[in-house]
C-alpha cells in the first residue's frame, strides 16, 4: 500500500469545525422560509406528510364552521368565535410544520449558494484536434473536451491533467488556503475540480464531465435538498405516524355517537381540535426538518454525503476501518530517543544527530534538531562553510560536511555501517545490532548517526500516534463501534501502533484486496462498515462500504464510488460522521417520544372540558377555566411546541458517547418524562392568559 | 378487607411459582427436547402424523403456516356449524334441546373457533350434549393449541429461528400440554362435584321443601329439576385453553361447574397457567431467563395493580347503595356470594386479563372502575393475553417500545438483533390497528343506530355494555357484561365480523412479521446494542403499553366507566 503524506490536522472537531465553517449567508433566511412555509400549503405535496395532511383537511372543516356554525346540527359550544379560533390555531399548526421544514431547506440553500458561487459562468480555452484553441463558454464544454488553462483562471470543469505542472488555489471547495501542485499521472494531483483557480504555470486539462454533472453541481443540488429522498428510518417512522393518526382519526370519529347515546354531544369544531392534538403534530411537524439538518450538519463540516441514508447509515456503523498513516498516526516519524553505542555519551551521540541535520528540512530532520535542542546538544560543530549532503535513494542517508573536514552522517543502519567501513572503521557491533534491533521491535525506524568512522549510536525514529485519537477511540469503543487499523507496515510495527493507539484490531501489509475483505467480513457479521480512502484502488471498497468517505484530494474514481466526499480530506472525520448520524437517530426518537408523551396531559385537558356534559369534570386536574379555554390551551400548546422545537430539530439533540442504556436512561427521562410533564405546565399557565385576555 | 386481599395476594403468589415449572416444561415440548411423557406421546403423535400426511421435520415459511392455520380452522368450522344446527334432530340429545338459528349457530361456531367462546345462548339449554362434546369440547382444544401454535411460531421467528410445522405444534400442543393437564383438572373438579354425564335432567327430593304462591294458586315446591351433562371434562378445559365457554349459563357463578373454594381457586390458576408460563417460555427459547422475568414481571405489576384496583372497587361498592342500607360496604349484588368480593374482583380480572372470559360474578354488576378494569385488560389484550397470542403481542409491544424509544440511544432499533424496519412497523401496526378499528366502530355503529343496541342501561353503563360486548369479541376472551339482547342477527352478525377480524387479521400479520424477522441478518451484540432485559426497558415497555393503549380507549372510557364512576360517587341514580 502505498504511504502519503496528508495534511496535519488538529483532531478536536469543535475547534476545526469553527475553523472551518464556511462562510454561509444565513441574511433573510427566515423571511424567505415564511413566505415558502405558504407555498407548502399546497395539498398536492402537503399529502406526502399524512400527519399536516390531516391537519390541513381539520383546518378546512373548522373554518367551515367558523362560517356557518351550524353546519353539523345544533350542537353545544359551536360559536362563531371559537369556532375561528380553533381555525387559525389550526392553520398555524401546518404553517409552523412548514416553516421549520423551509428553515432546514433554506440552510441547505444558503450552503449551496456558497457552493454556487464558484460556479459562475466562466469561458474556456478548448483546444481543436489541430492544435489552435477557441474561447467558449464552460456550458458549451463536454466530456472528452480537452481545455487549456493559465495562471489566474478559473478552472472551468472538472477534469483530468494531461500536461503541465502547475499550483491551484482549491479553498472554495476545500477552505484550505494554501495551493496544491497538480501534474499527470498521479492519483491524487491529476484531477482537478471546476470552480478552483489556477495560480502558476498552464495546465491541459480533459474534461470528465458534462455541464450540470460536474461534481460541484451534484453537491449543489444535494446540499439543496432537491433530491431528498427519505430515508428507510424515516419510511418506517412516517408509516407509524401514520397508523397512529389513522387510530386518533378512528377514536374521535367514534365519538359522537357515544357522546350522543350518553347524551352529552360535542362540537364537531372541537372534536377536530382534539384529533388535531393527538395526532403527532410534533414530529410530523419537525421529521424532514431532522433530515435536512442532518445532511447540513454534515456540510458543515464540510463533508458532502450524497445521501441522506448515508447518513444515517453512518449511526449505525458497528465497524470503522482506518488507513493508518494520516489517521491514526500524523504521517511522519519524529525522533523520539537517541541510543548511544560504542562508549559515546547521550551529549555527545545528540550533539552528532543535530550536525547531521542542519541541512535537513524534512520533518524527520526538523523533529531531530528539536529533539537534539531539547536536550541541549546543539552546536559543537563549526558552521563555516558546512554543506548539506542530501538524502538520495541511492545512498539512503543524508548528512553534513563542515569546513573543517568533519562528515556527519544519519541513515539507513546498513547503507551509515558501509559507509562507515568504506571510510575505514568498524563494520559495527553487537552492541549496535543490540540497539537497531530494540527499535525494530518497539515498530519504530532505526537511523545510525556517524562522525568519520564511527558510529556513534542510533536516532529512534517513532510513529506518532496523533494526540487524542486514543480518546476518540475509547468513545467509540464504549458506542459499540470497531476499529479496525490497515497499514503497510510489518506486522512488528502495526502492532505497537495499534496498541499505542487503542484500536481494537489491525492488518499488517495491508492490501486494497485485504480492505474489501475485511468490509465483506464485517458485513457478513451484519455490521455496517464505514472506511475512507482516496487512491483509484480504494474505490472498490468504498462501493462496498455502507459509509465510504472520499478525500476530496483523491481520485474521481474513489469520489464517484464513496458516499461521501470530505472536502478537507482529513481522514479522522469519520469519527465525527458517525456522531452527526447518531445524532440524527436520537433527534428523531427524541422528539417522537415527546410529541406521544404529550398525548397524556392533552386528554386531561380536552376530554373533561369536551365531555362536561357527562359529568367527569374532576378529571379536569389542570383546573383549566372553562371547557373553551382549555381547548383554545391545549392546542396554542400544540402549535406552539413546533417553533418552540425548530432550534432543537436543526441542531439536534446533544450526542455523548455512552453506552446504549446509559443514553436511554438519559433520553428517557429528558424527552419521555419531561414530554409527560412539560404539556401540563404549558397547558396551564396558556390557560392563564388565555383568561386573562377574556376568551375562557 | 385485609383477609380477601391476602387472599388475592396468596393465589398471586401460586400464581408466580407455576410460572418457571410450566414455562420451562414448555420449552421442552416446543424445543423437541425430550420430557417425560415421551414414551407415551412419540408413538401416538407419530401415528397421528403419518395419519395426517404430515411431514413433521419438514419447515414452514410464515405464509405456509398461516396457511395452515386458516385452512385447518376452516375445517373445524364447518362440521361445528353443521352440528349446531341441526343439533336437535343428533344423538344424545336427552332434554330436547333445538337446533340454532343460523345467525345464533354461526356466531357461536365462530366464537369458539376463535378460542373466545362468547355465548348468545344459554349453555344448559341451549345446546345439547352431544354439541357439548363434539363441538365446544372439542374446539375448545384446537382453538386453544392453534393460538399455541402461532405463539411459539412468532417467538421462533423473532428469535432468528425456522417457524416450524403448524400441525406439528397444533399435534403437540394438545398432547403435550392440554391433554394431560386438562385430563388431570377435569379429573380434580371431578372429584370436588363438577357432573360428568350423558343422562338428562334429574329430579331430587328437596332438603326443605317451601310454598309458593303464583296467581293466587299456593303450591309446595318438593322436589328441584337438576341439569347436569359432560361437564367436568370441559370445564378444566374452558380454564386451561383460555375458552370460558360455560357448560352453564352463569358459567363459574353455577355450584356444578364451581362448587367451592378449591375449584374456585384451581379454576384461577388453570385460566392463568398457559399466559403467564409462556413468557417464561419465551426467556427460556431465547437463552436469556432474565429476559423472560422482566417482561412477566413488567406484566405482573399492571395485573397486580390493576386487580387491586378492581378488588378496592368492589369491596367499597356502590356509596348510593351503602348509604341507603346504612352499612359501609354492603356489595352483594352479582358477586359471587358464596366466595366474597375478593374472589369476584380476583376472578374477573384474571379472566379478563387472560383472554378465558369465564366469570363467576355478573360482571354487568361489577363496580364502574372494576367492570373498567375488565374492559382495559381486553382493550390491551397484552396484561397476560390470550393462549400463545398473549406473548406474540408482548412481543408486539416490545417491538413498538424499541422502535419508539430505541432510536433514542443513536442506532437504527433492532429487537434481539434484527433491524427494525419498514415492513416491521408496517405490520406491527396492522396488528395494532385492527383492535381499536373492530372495537369502536361497531361500538359507534349500535349505539348510533336507534333500536340496535336493545341495552338494559341507559347511557354511561349502557355504553359500558356495548364496549364490553366487542372487546370481548376482538379481544377473544368471551365473557360478557350481558345486558345485552344479544341473540339477534345484528348482535351475532356483527360479532362474528368483530370475533374473525380480532382473530385472524392479527394472526396472520404476526406471522408475517416473524417471518420477516428471521431472514434477516441479525446485527451482532454490542455496548452501543439496547439492552431489552433491564429494569429500564421493562417500564419503558410497560409505559408504552399504558399510554398507547390509554390514547386509544380513553375518550370511549371516559363516556364509559368513567363518567358512570363520577356518577356514582355524586350519588346519582338513573
Amino acid at each position: 500500500m502505498q504511504v502519503r503524506n496528508k495534511p496535519v490536522r488538529p483532531v478536536d472537531a469543535a475547534v476545526r469545525s469553527d475553523l472551518k465553517r464556511r462562510k454561509v449567508d444565513q441574511s433573510g433566511l427566515y423571511s424567505r422560509a415564511i413566505a415558502e412555509a405558504f407555498v407548502k400549503l399546497n395539498p398536492l405535496t402537503l399529502y406526502k406528510n399524512p400527519v399536516m395532511f390531516v391537519v390541513l383537511v381539520g383546518t378546512v372543516i373548522t373554518l367551515a364552521l367558523t362560517v356557518n356554525p351550524d353546519l353539523f346540527g345544533d350542537l353545544p359550544d359551536s360559536t362563531r368565535l371559537l369556532n375561528g379560533l380553533i381555525t387559525a390555531i389550526l392553520f398555524l399548526t401546518v404553517l409552523f410544520g412548514n416553516f421549520a421544514e423551509a428553515v432546514a431547506e433554506g440552510r441547505g440553500k444558503a450552503q449551496a449558494d456558497a457552493l454556487r458561487r464558484t460556479r459562475q459562468d466562466t469561458s474556456a480555452r478548448r483546444v481543436l484536434p489541430d492544435g489552435r484553441t477557441e474561447e467558449v463558454f464552460s456550458t458549451q464544454l463536454r466530456k472528452g473536451d480537452v481545455i487549456q488553462v493559465v495562471a489566474g483562471d478559473l478552472i472551468a470543469a472538472d477534469g483530468e491533467v494531461l500536461e503541465g505542472v502547475a499550483s491551484v488555489d482549491e479553498s472554495a471547495i476545500t477552505g484550505e488556503s494554501a495551493p496544491v501542485i497538480k501534474e499527470p499521472g498521479s492519483d491524487v494531483a491529476s484531477t482537478v475540480t471546476g470552480g478552483t483557480r489556477i495560480l502558476s504555470d498552464a495546465l491541459l486539462v480533459r474534461v470528465s464531465s458534462n455541464p450540470g454533472e460536474a461534481f460541484i453541481d451534484r453537491m449543489i443540488a444535494l446540499v439543496e435538498g432537491a433530491r431528498r429522498q427519505k430515508t428507510p428510518n424515516e419510511i418506517a417512522l412516517t408509516v407509524l405516524l401514520a397508523v397512529l393518526t389513522l387510530i386518533f382519526l378512528i377514536v374521535v370519529a367514534t365519538i359522537p355517537p357515544m357522546a350522543n347515546f350518553v347524551g352529552a354531544p360535542v362540537s364537531i369544531a372541537a372534536l377536530v381540535g382534539l384529533l388535531v392534538a393527538l395526532i403527532p403534530t410534533t414530529i410530523g411537524g419537525l421529521l424532514s426538518a431532522i433530515g435536512i439538518a442532518g445532511m447540513d450538519r454534515v456540510a458543515q463540516f464540510n463533508v458532502i454525503a450524497t445521501s441522506g441514508k448515508a447518513v444515517e447509515a453512518a449511526g449505525d456503523v458497528g465497524t470503522l476501518i482506518l488507513d493508518k498513516t494520516g489517521t491514526i498516526t500524523l504521517g511522519n516519524r519524529l525522533a523520539d530517543e537517541f541510543i548511544p553505542v560504542g562508549g559515546h555519551s547521550l551529549g555527545r551521540l545528540a550533539q552528532a544527530a543535530w550536525a547531521a541535520s542542519i541541512f535537513d528540512t524534512t520533518p524527520e530532520g526538523k523533529s531531530v534538531i528539536k529533539l537534539a535542542t531539547a536536550q541541549g546538544a546543539a552546536g559543537g560543530y563549526d558552521p563555516q562553510g558546512a554543506a548539506g549532503i542530501e538524502f538520495t535513494a541511492q545512498t539512503r542517508m543524508s548528512g553534513t560536511d563542515f569546513g573543517d573536514g568533519r562528515r556527519v552522517r544519519k541513515g539507513a543502519v546498513d547503507a551509515v555501517k558501509r559507509y562507515v567501513q568504506a571510510q575505514g572503521g568498524a563494520a559495527g557491533s553487537a552492541e549496535l545490532d543490540g540497539a537497531v534491533e530494540r527499535v525494530s521491535r518497539l515498530g519504530g525506524t532505526p537511523l545510525a548517526v556517524s562522525d568519520g568512522t564511527e558510529i556513534f549510536g542510533i536516532i529512534y525514529l517513532k510513529d506518532i500516534v496523533k494526540p487524542g485519537i486514543r480518546e476518540r477511540f475509547e468513545e467509540l469503543r464504549r458506542m459499540g463501534i470497531r476499529t479496525i487499523m490497515l497499514t503497510g507496515d510489518n506486522r512488528i510495527t502495526a502492532s505497537v501502533i495499534a496498541g499505542e493507539a487503542g484500536v481494537d484490531d489491525f492488518i499488517a501489509e495491508a492490501t486494497p484486496e485485504d480492505k474489501i475483505r475485511v468490509i465483506r467480513e464485517s458485513q457478513e457479521q451484519g455490521k455496517l462498515v464505514a472506511m475512507t480512502g482516496d487512491g483509484t484502488n480504494d474505490a472498490p471498497a468504498l462501493a462496498q462500504a455502507d459509509v465510504g468517505v472520499a478525500m476530496n484530494s483523491g481520485t474521481q474514481a474513489a469520489k464517484e464510488a464513496a458516499n461521501m466526499v470530505d472536502l478537507d480530506s482529513d481522514p479522522t472525520k469519520l469519527i465525527d460522521v458517525v456522531t452527526i448520524g447518531k445524532q440524527l437517530l436520537i433527534t428523531r426518537g427524541a422528539l417522537t417520544t415527546f410529541s406521544i408523551a404529550n398525548d397524556v396531559s392533552k386528554y386531561f385537558a380536552l376530554i373533561p372540558a369536551m365531555f362536561a356534559a357527562a359529568g367527569i369534570g374532576a378529571l379536569n386536574i389542570m383546573a383549566l377555566t372553562s371547557p373553551q379555554s382549555a381547548i383554545l390551551s391545549a392546542l396554542i400548546f400544540n402549535a406552539l411546541i413546533i417553533p418552540a422545537l425548530i432550534p432543537l430539530a436543526l441542531r439536534g439533540v446533544e450526542f455523548r458517547p455512552l453506552s446504549a442504556d446509559r443514553l436511554l436512561t438519559r433520553n428517557i427521562l429528558i424527552y419521555g418524562l419531561g414530554g409527560l410533564v412539560v404539556p401540563f405546565v404549558g397547558i396551564k399557565l396558556i390557560d392563564i392568559v388565555v383568561t386573562a385576555v377574556g376568551l375562557a | 378487607m385485609s383477609e380477601g386481599l391476602l387472599q388475592i395476594g396468596a393465589t398471586l403468589v401460586l400464581m408466580v411459582a407455576i410460572v418457571p415449572f410450566f414455562g420451562a416444561y414448555m420449552a421442552r415440548v416446543f424445543q423437541g427436547q425430550s420430557t417425560w411423557l415421551d414414551a407415551v406421546f412419540v408413538p401416538l403423535e407419530g401415528l397421528v402424523f403419518r395419519l395426517g400426511g404430515v411431514e413433521p421435520e419438514r419447515q414452514m415459511d410464515w405464509w405456509e403456516y398461516a396457511r395452515a392455520v386458516l385452512v385447518s380452522n376452516i375445517a373445524m368450522f364447518v362440521p361445528v356449524f353443521a352440528v349446531l344446527l341441526f343439533q336437535g334432530s343428533l344423538p344424545l340429545n336427552p332434554n330436547n334441546i333445538p337446533g340454532m338459528s343460523w345467525d345464533l349457530a354461526l356466531h357461536t361456531a365462530i366464537s369458539f373457533l376463535t378460542n373466545t367462546n362468547q355465548q348468545h345462548y344459554s349453555g344448559e339449554t341451549g345446546a345439547s350434549h352431544f354439541a357439548q362434546m363434539v363441538c365446544f369440547q372439542y374446539l375448545m382444544f384446537t382453538s386453544a393449541a392453534t393460538g399455541l401454535s402461532v405463539g411459539i411460531a412468532f417467538i421462533r421467528g423473532v428469535l432468528g429461528r425456522p417457524l416450524g410445522n403448524f400441525y406439528v405444534d397444533l399435534t403437540r400442543s394438545i398432547s403435550r400440554v392440554l391433554m394431560p393437564v386438562a385430563g388431570v383438572f377435569a379429573v380434580v373438579l371431578l372429584s370436588q362435584g363438577v357432573p360428568q354425564s350423558l343422562s338428562g335432567i334429574a329430579e331430587a327430593g328437596l332438603v326443605e321443601p317451601y310454598q309458593t304462591t303464583t296467581d293466587g294458586k299456593t303450591e309446595t315446591v318438593t322436589t328441584q329439576k337438576l341439569l347436569t351433562g359432560p361437564f367436568a371434562s370441559m370445564e378444566s378445559i374452558k380454564e386451561l385453553g383460555e375458552n370460558g365457554g360455560g357448560s352453564y349459563g352463569i358459567n363459574s357463578a353455577h355450584p356444578y361447574e364451581n362448587p367451592n373454594p378449591l375449584t374456585n381457586l384451581l379454576e384461577i390458576l388453570l385460566l392463568l397457567a398457559v399466559p403467564t408460563s409462556l413468557i417464561y417460555t419465551f426467556g427460556v427459547m431465547a437463552g436469556n431467563t432474565k429476559q423472560g422475568w422482566v417482561l412477566f414481571g413488567m406484566i405482573f405489576l399492571l395485573f397486580a395493580g390493576l386487580t387491586g384496583t378492581a378488588a378496592v372497587s368492589e369491596y367499597f361498592g356502590n356509596p348510593a347503595v351503602n348509604a341507603l342500607l346504612g352499612s359501609a360496604n354492603a356489595n352483594f349484588e352479582g358477586q359471587e356470594v358464596r366466595f366474597g368480593w375478593a374472589q369476584s374482583a380476583l376472578y374477573a380480572t384474571a379472566t379478563t386479563s387472560t383472554m378465558t372470559g369465564a366469570v363467576n360474578a355478573m360482571h354487568d354488576s361489577l363496580t364502574p372502575l372494576a367492570g373498567g378494569v375488565a374492559l382495559f385488560n381486553m382493550c390491551l389484550q397484552v396484561i397476560w393475553g390470550g393462549q400463545g397470542t398473549g406473548i406474540a403481542y408482548i412481543l408486539v409491544f416490545l417491538i413498538i417500545a424499541v422502535f419508539l424509544t430505541g432510536l433514542m440511544v443513536g442506532r437504527t432499533p433492532e429487537i434481539f438483533g434484527r433491524k427494525i424496519e419498514q415492513r416491521e412497523v408496517a405490520l406491527a401496526s396492522i396488528i395494532f390497528l385492527v383492535h381499536p378499528i373492530i372495537i369502536l366502530i361497531p361500538t359507534a355503529l349500535a349505539v348510533g343506530i336507534p333500536g340496535i343496541a336493545a341495552n338494559s342501561n341507559p347511557l354511561y353503563h349502557g355504553l359500558s355494555q356495548v364496549l364490553y360486548e366487542y372487546a370481548s369479541a376482538a379481544a377473544n376472551n368471551g365473557s360478557g357484561f350481558e345486558g345485552l339482547g344479544d341473540n339477534t342477527p345484528w348482535w351475532n352478525l356483527s360479532a362474528s365480523v368483530v370475533l374473525l377480524a380480532g382473530r385472524y387479521l392479527p394472526i396472520v400479520a404476526l406471522l408475517a412479521l416473524a417471518g420477516g424477522l428471521q431472514r434477516k441478518v441479525p446485527v451482532p451484540e454490542t455496548p452501543g446494542t439496547l439492552r431489552t432485559d433491564t429494569v429500564l426497558f421493562g417500564t419503558v415497555t410497560a409505559g408504552t403499553i399504558v399510554i398507547l393503549g390509554a390514547l386509544t380507549f380513553f375518550p370511549a372510557f371516559a363516556l364509559g366507566p368513567i363518567a358512570e364512576y363520577f356518577a356514582n360517587l355524586a350519588g346519582k341514580t338513573f
